[in-house]
């Protein structure tokens, strides 16, 4: 019994019960087949995180998305730049780098980009740790001070799609969001 | 044939008192008995606390209640994961060490007083962390993730913690030396003490990743250290906090195959593959940190894959074996006990009113179905995208230490509490509800919390609807549903946690002594589990057709899941 010592002192010298080595086999092969489909999905999926990332000080990328968003802010019919919620609304050239800063506690700037079309993507912190979830497409990515992670982004959905911050971030975590915009 | 009362012959100076358990024959020794029991009795309580603090964050993330202000839910939610995950778990787990160790094994508990240190050690540091917590400055998640910084005494408590834990471990081996050298039993250890080691060897390497992370943190909250690294705090707190989950499972496991033989009188299937399978779990504990760490910039694709799954998945396999050799075991001794008809008379007739054995078998399906498949899928590079710190993460670890470890607890407490202090279980009637209570709750909780998440709804996050948000987003209405459920599972799992904190308070104040003569248990234990004991190997060819259709039906299961998630993924925006 399994609370008390094994009567046969050369346990380990019984045979495996057939039942039992059918399973190890059966889930050995299947442990096996997860490991090699994380490698093949990087060859056969459009899904993969970026392994591209450069250290960074929180000034100098905010500095970056600071100037990235003076000279694409949006322009609307009448001339004057575009703005929501007090944020400015960013439309880059197609295909270009994006920038997007989490701080406490917003997502910044509001970005407005194009269906199917790919953009880098420059994303960091200049605070504290945060959570970039892109909602509802559900897409999650951890955000680190001091890191950009720099990752090559193509919408497949047109619409308003929200961010919000998933990584707890103090007293107004829950009041962190941000918004990106897809035109056809 | 082996018995623990033969060849238990104590040599050497050190005097001790041991008297014979009238029901299961163990000798056991009044200082194992005693901290075993202090142990115990202190993890029921910060059971209440942290389970308390645990049902008013499921009132709070209710969106129609939203019980308590943004600020308290933060600082509860701390207090919650630090008193069930690292306190109830780790001072009952000292307690089933000790078990493991000196009763198992008929010896004397090495150093008592060394045991007492490490109990107030681990108490004080479990008095501090509340205090820090409920000051208010500390609500920093479990997690404590800088550049947010708690006050000092947050990282000290879980230091002097920590220092306890380890100091209860290092008495748990050196138990296994005395044993050993008083000749206390015949042969190898049994299997549930081979699983205890296994678990203690785990806390070794995950107290020494808290260490070597908590200590300069603490440092750097006292003004020493000008800064900590996020993405290395990240990789070396998980080694503690990844890991410490592993102690949960080997823990769990071993208290499986200990109830499956105390109360139906099983025995392994055989000997090598499971203690194979604990040993599994030593040897590709991985590296632990990588599955949290899937969503981080800066660490790559090969190093994210090698570690989540060492090339093989080895780990899981321990677990999947088990997930055979466990049911397979009950199986085959209830087969033997009578109940062969059909493929599955040995699973109805089973002792269902037995709170010991319905808790277990429940812990053991939960752990499998929604902890280990979910678990898995968690953890694999791409997919963890879909779900990284939604709250589909707390629906899969309340999948396994709640639903899993949590439940098998409580299930072998019913065992404990005859043995040890003499006492038969009070409220029969609440006693054999019980696990049914709490382990519907902790599925519903886990079930309906990994529904929203798939929904997209973060975790630790006081306002699903994003009232006062910079920019304002509306979550479906299923998320809410899924959040209001989880909050009526939260209810019926607390209603389970009350009724198991009555029954078990009652029965050692007030419950019937058993150490009269004549006096019988009211969930009695399997009528031979003294003869049942004896012979390894009548089990050779047993027939296990009701154990091959379950992990049938399991591993469809977690196939289905694993490629329906992949399909998920296929259809999200494109990125690389």
């Amino acid at each position: 019994m399994a609370i008390t010592p094994p009567s046969n002192r050369l346990w380990w010298k019984e045979p495996i019960q057939a039942v039992e080595l059918g399973w190890i086999i059966l889930a050995f092969l299947w442990g096996l087949f997860m490991f090699f489909f994380m490698i093949a999905w990087h060859f056969i999926g459009d899904q993969n995180l970026s392994n591209e990332t450069y250290r960074v000080t929180p000034e100098g990328f905010e500095e970056k998305v600071v100037a990235f968003a003076e000279e694409f802010q949006k322009i609307g019919a009448d001339g004057a730049p575009v703005e929501e919620d007090g944020v400015p609304v960013v439309a880059p050239p197609e295909g270009g780098d994006v920038y997007m800063l989490a701080r406490l506690w917003e997502f910044w700037p509001i970005l407005e980009l194009k269906n199917g079309v790919a953009y880098r993507f420059h994303l960091s912190s200049t605070d504290w740790q945060h959570g970039f979830s892109l909602q509802p497409t559900n897409i999650n990515i951890s955000v680190h001070p001091g890191y950009e992670h720099v990752f090559t982004l193509t919408p497949t959905s047109s619409g308003d799609f929200g961010v919000v911050c998933n990584e707890y971030c103090g007293i107004g975590h829950h009041t962190m969001t941000g918004r990106i915009r897809v035109v056809d | 044939m082996t018995s623990i009362d033969q060849g238990a012959v104590p040599v050497g100076g050190v005097q001790a008192s041991y008297r014979t358990c009238r029901f299961t024959g163990l000798r056991v020794e009044a200082n194992a008995e005693l901290l075993i029991k202090v142990n115990a009795v202190t993890a029921v309580i910060f059971l209440l606390i942290g389970g308390l603090m645990g049902l008013l964050v499921a009132l709070t993330r209710w969106p129609a209640i939203q019980l308590l202000p943004a600020e308290w839910f933060y600082l509860v939610l701390t207090g919650h994961g630090a008193n069930v995950l690292l306190f109830w778990i780790l001072f009952f787990e000292i307690a089933v060490l000790y078990f493991a160790g000196a009763i198992l094994l008929g010896a004397r508990l090495a150093a008592p007083k060394f045991a007492w240190l490490a109990f107030i050690l681990m108490l004080a540091g479990a008095l501090m962390a509340n205090y820090a917590v409920l000051r208010g400055d500390s609500s920093v998640m479990f997690t404590s993730y800088p550049p947010m910084m708690a006050s000092h005494w947050f990282y000290l408590s879980l230091i002097i913690f920590a220092v306890g834990a380890l100091l209860a471990v290092i008495i748990f081996f050196a138990t296994l030396v005395v044993a050993k050298a008083e000749n206390t039993y015949n042969g190898s250890v049994p299997l549930v003490t081979f699983g205890a080691i296994t678990a203690a060897i785990i806390a070794v390497f995950t107290l020494a990743s808290g260490a070597i992370i908590l200590i300069p943190t603490w440092l750097w909250s006292v003004g020493l250290i000008s800064g900590i690294d996020s993405l290395m705090y990240k990789v070396i707190w998980w080694g503690m906090g990844h890991s410490s989950q592993q102690i949960n499972v080997a823990a769990h496991v071993a208290i499986w195959y200990a109830i499956a033989a105390m109360v139906l009188g099983a025995k392994p299937l055989s000997e090598k593959v499971s203690r194979m399978a604990f040993l599994m779990y030593i040897l590709f504990l991985q590296l632990a940190s990588a599955h949290h760490l899937l969503a981080e910039p800066g660490l790559s694709s090969t190093w994210k894959i090698v570690n989540t799954s060492y090339m093989m998945y080895l780990a899981v396999l321990g677990s999947l074996i088990h997930g055979l050799t466990v049911p397979g075991a009950i199986e085959a001794a209830q087969r033997r006990n009578g109940f062969n008809r059909g493929w599955f008379e040995w699973l109805t007739k089973a002792p269902w009113g037995n709170p010991a054995f319905s808790g277990m078998f429940m812990s053991l399906v939960m752990f499998g179905f929604i902890g280990g498949i979910s678990g898995v899928v968690l953890g694999t590079e791409q997919l963890n995208v879909l779900m990284h710190n939604t709250i589909y993460v707390p629906g899969h670890f309340h999948g396994t230490v709640v639903a899993g470890t949590t439940l098998a607890f409580m299930a072998v407490t019913y065992l404990l509490v005859p043995l040890l202090f003499g006492r038969d279980i009070i409220w029969p009637t609440i006693a054999k509800w019980q696990p049914y209570f709490f382990g519907f709750g902790a599925a519903g909780i886990s079930l309906f919390m990994m529904g929203a998440g798939t929904l997209g709804v973060a975790r630790r996050h006081w306002d699903l609807s994003l009232t006062d948000a910079a920019h304002g987003y509306e979550f479906p209405a299923a998320a809410y549903l899924m959040m209001g459920l989880n909050g009526l599972a939260a209810i019926l799992a607390a209603v389970g946690g009350v009724m198991f904190i009555l029954v078990i308070v009652g029965s050692i104040l007030a419950g019937p002594r058993l150490d009269r003569p004549g006096a019988t248990m009211t969930f009695p234990l399997h009528d031979k589990s003294r003869e049942a004991v004896a012979e390894y190997g009548s089990e050779i060819h047993p027939k296990l057709p009701g154990t091959i259709v379950l992990v049938t039906i399991f591993f469809a299961a977690f196939v289905l899941y694993y490629f329906v998630n992949w399909k998920y993924l296929s259809e999200l925006w494109l990125f690389n």
